[in-house]
């Protein structure tokens, strides 16, 4: 994020939690219906959302729900007659949602849901890692990480914005603890630059007694395959339309986000690539590696779909080696975010070596000189094998 | 009542039913009952193939499709936005059939019955999964076959109660009808179509394919289940207490219903006496509240 212009009205700088801020961000989207279910560590979201309907600060029905296949239910019935709607979950939460997030896409609903990151079991664990959501990759939901609170309230923003226009819905991610249970001073824009931004939703189709239609029939497979292929062309087309979406936010708001940012990498060699809260350590590493004379960068993947393939193209390019720093793997592949950027860069020529770095699972603590070590053992890496810390 | 139907259609000839569909008769008169301003949320069943594929609908009122388990969720949703936005003159309905009532969408239900969400809950019961092809459920009675019942339903897994399930969360209404009584069939949509709050009918649908009927015989065979008192129709009054709606003179035999569906030929005589004990006990039960 870089601060650019004054934003032009006032916003309130206030002290608060990770989770405070996504049920700001809510707030000032005027959801019509709210769907939840509790669970670790998305709650404070929803505890806030709660007290927020009770004082009518947000007008709109909050359904309090059985599980997290009700809530996203919920979500896809509210949705369908019409009302801008939103839900929070995490980790198991959000596996248990899967059905219904294809359904979401395939139905072309626009949605938008969080999802605190957290490590799905076996065994039990709650801390923050990004296998809920990545194994979420291939439902049709665009997916945009934050690194900080800040970002979370201005994401949920951008996602309704963007959500509304592709008729795709959009999960915005936050790490699960580190940023949902942490405080950090953040600016909340006043509600009326945010209705101006986001206008209210005027859905195309509903369901409307005095216009009756029959929403997500059986289709038959040339159809069928036809509507797929209108997913993948609008999914293809959603980074330029969020990149719209970020330029107009930023004039308005004065922070600018880009799908994938860089950080210290015009002269880098080496350069980690990284999403969530996670850049923020690494920031700090780059900044000790650079006093110590070391040619490194950092890139913070913020948008992951669509996979913002040209952005990343562009900033790799004339760079020795890519370190990705993964919290997920897929078992017998590596780390998946690495799998990805290894098949976005396959097709170019000079493309710098990829290191796969299993770094966190499940809450493990990563500190700034474990990632120093990792960039002062860069010569002896190979490529081959993913890297366990 | 029964003079009173309307000539307007919302389930509209061309749809995919089979000759004799119990379920697809049971929602053309159930739409002319609550009209056209009337949303179905419809999870997986034979109705979802039944009302047609892209880009054709048999259905002129709104439909949603929705995944299996989740239909009482989306109609709370359905609902909850029809609120927000100030439209309160729209009747919700849930149409599912008995898999997605009592089994893998129940849980969605007793949420939904305990929040007391407005709407109606329609459960059309062909007593097996008939749109996968005759397999069986938590509604397929003892001694039934199916196809993964060879041998017919064990006769210690006795048919769910859904009406106890469901009147335990102390619905706004609750009743169970079939189209072969039309104008208690009719009465009852009448009733659940005026309340507000959670409501809920359990309707019996015969199935000639999977039930092996004659086609031209699943009214006749519809009538016997309430004649025999395998399928009373009941109705849940103002005191929450459940009464019959309709008292046949005299009970018929169990045998009778049984013989006109291939399903229960594998029965033995010993077998169907054990069941018509059990059903004459809840006859005489319900004999003695109404």
């Amino acid at each position: 994020m870089q601060c650019e212009s004054k934003p032009r009205a006032a916003s309130s700088r206030e002290m608060m939690m990770g989770s405070d801020a996504v049920a700001h961000g809510v707030r000032l989207c005027r959801p019509q219906v709210i769907s939840a279910y509790p669970i670790t560590p998305q709650t404070h979201i929803i505890e806030t959302l709660s007290e927020m309907v009770d004082r009518g600060e947000i007008p709109c029905q909050f359904i309090k729900v059985e599980s997290e296949l009700s809530a996203i239910a919920a979500c896809l019935g509210s949705v369908s007659a019409g009302s801008r709607s939103f839900t929070a979950t995490s980790s198991q939460g959000l596996a248990m949602m899967h059905e219904v997030l294809h359904w979401f896409s395939g139905a072309r609903m626009p949605m938008v849901l969080v999802n605190a990151n957290r490590a799905l079991g076996a065994p039990w664990n709650i801390w923050c890692d990004q296998s809920d959501s990545l194994s979420q990759r291939d439902v049709g939901w665009v997916q945009i990480y934050c690194e900080t609170s800040q970002e979370a309230l201005d994401t949920i923003i951008q996602a309704y914005w963007l959500s509304e226009k592709i008729l795709l819905p959009v999960m915005v991610m936050i790490d699960g603890f580190i940023l949902s249970h942490t405080m950090e001073q953040l600016m909340v824009p006043p509600a009326a630059e945010v209705d101006a931004f986001l206008p209210p939703y005027r859905p195309r189709h509903f369901l409307d007694p005095d216009n009756p239609e029959t929403f997500s029939a059986a289709a038959f497979p040339d159809g069928f395959y036809e509507l797929k292929k209108n997913i993948t062309r609008t999914m293809e087309e959603a980074g330029d339309v969020l990149a719209d979406g970020c330029r107009q936010f930023a004039e308005r708001f004065g922070r600018r986000y880009e799908h994938v940012e860089a950080y210290c990498c015009e002269d880098a060699d080496t350069v980690f690539c990284c999403s969530g809260a996670l850049t923020g350590t690494v920031r700090v590493a780059v900044d000790q590696l650079r006093r110590d004379g070391h040619a490194v960068g950092l890139l913070k993947l913020r948008l992951f779909r669509p996979f913002p393939r040209r952005e990343l193209l562009r900033l790799v390019k004339g760079k020795k080696r890519l370190i990705v720093l993964n919290r997920a793997v897929s078992y017998g592949v590596g780390g998946t975010v690495s799998q990805e950027i290894r098949a976005a860069l396959f097709q170019e020529e000079n493309r710098p070596t990829v290191h796969d770095v299993i770094v966190s699972l499940g809450g493990k603590e990563v500190f700034p000189e474990m990632i120093e070590q990792i960039a002062r053992r860069a010569g002896e890496l190979s490529p081959m094998e993913s890297i366990w810390i | 009542m029964l003079w009173n139907v309307t000539t307007a259609e919302y389930l509209r000839t061309g749809h995919m039913a089979c000759p004799g569909c119990g379920a697809s008769l049971s929602l053309r008169h159930a739409l002319k009952v609550l009209g056209e301003q009337t949303i179905v949320v419809l999870p997986a069943c034979c109705t979802s193939i039944i009302v047609g594929g892209q880009p054709t609908t048999a259905v002129s009122v709104p439909l949603l499709h929705v995944p299996f388990a989740t239909a009482a969720a989306c109609a709370s949703g359905v609902r909850r936005a029809l609120l927000a936005q100030g439209r309160r003159e729209v009747t919700v309905m849930v149409w599912a059939g008995d898999g997605g009532t009592f089994d893998i969408g129940l849980q969605a239900i007793s949420g939904a019955a305990e929040r007391h969400e407005d709407f109606l809950y329609v459960c059309y019961d062909n007593e097996a999964y008939m749109n996968t092809g005759i397999q069986r459920s938590s509604a397929t009675p003892q001694g039934a076959w199916t196809t993964t019942t060879p041998g017919g339903k064990e006769l210690e897994f006795e048919k769910k109660d859904i009406i106890a399930i469901v009147r335990a969360h102390r619905p706004s209404y609750l009743a169970t009808a079939t189209i072969a009584y039309p104008d208690d069939f009719r009465v009852k949509f009448e009733r659940a179509r005026q309340k507000s709050g959670f409501r809920f009918l359990h309707l019996l649908a015969a199935c000639p394919p999977g039930w092996k009927l004659d086609s031209s015989s699943s009214l006749e065979v519809t009538r016997l289940a309430v004649e025999t008192g395998i399928f009373p129709l009941l109705e849940q009054g103002d005191d929450h207490e459940l009464r019959l709606t309709y008292i046949p003179e005299s009970y018929q035999p169990l045998d009778d219903y049984f013989r006109l569906q291939g399903r229960y030929r594998g029965l033995t005589d010993e077998q169907i006496g054990f069941l018509q004990e059990q059903v004459s006990r809840r006859n005489q039960l319900f004999a003695g509240k109404s």
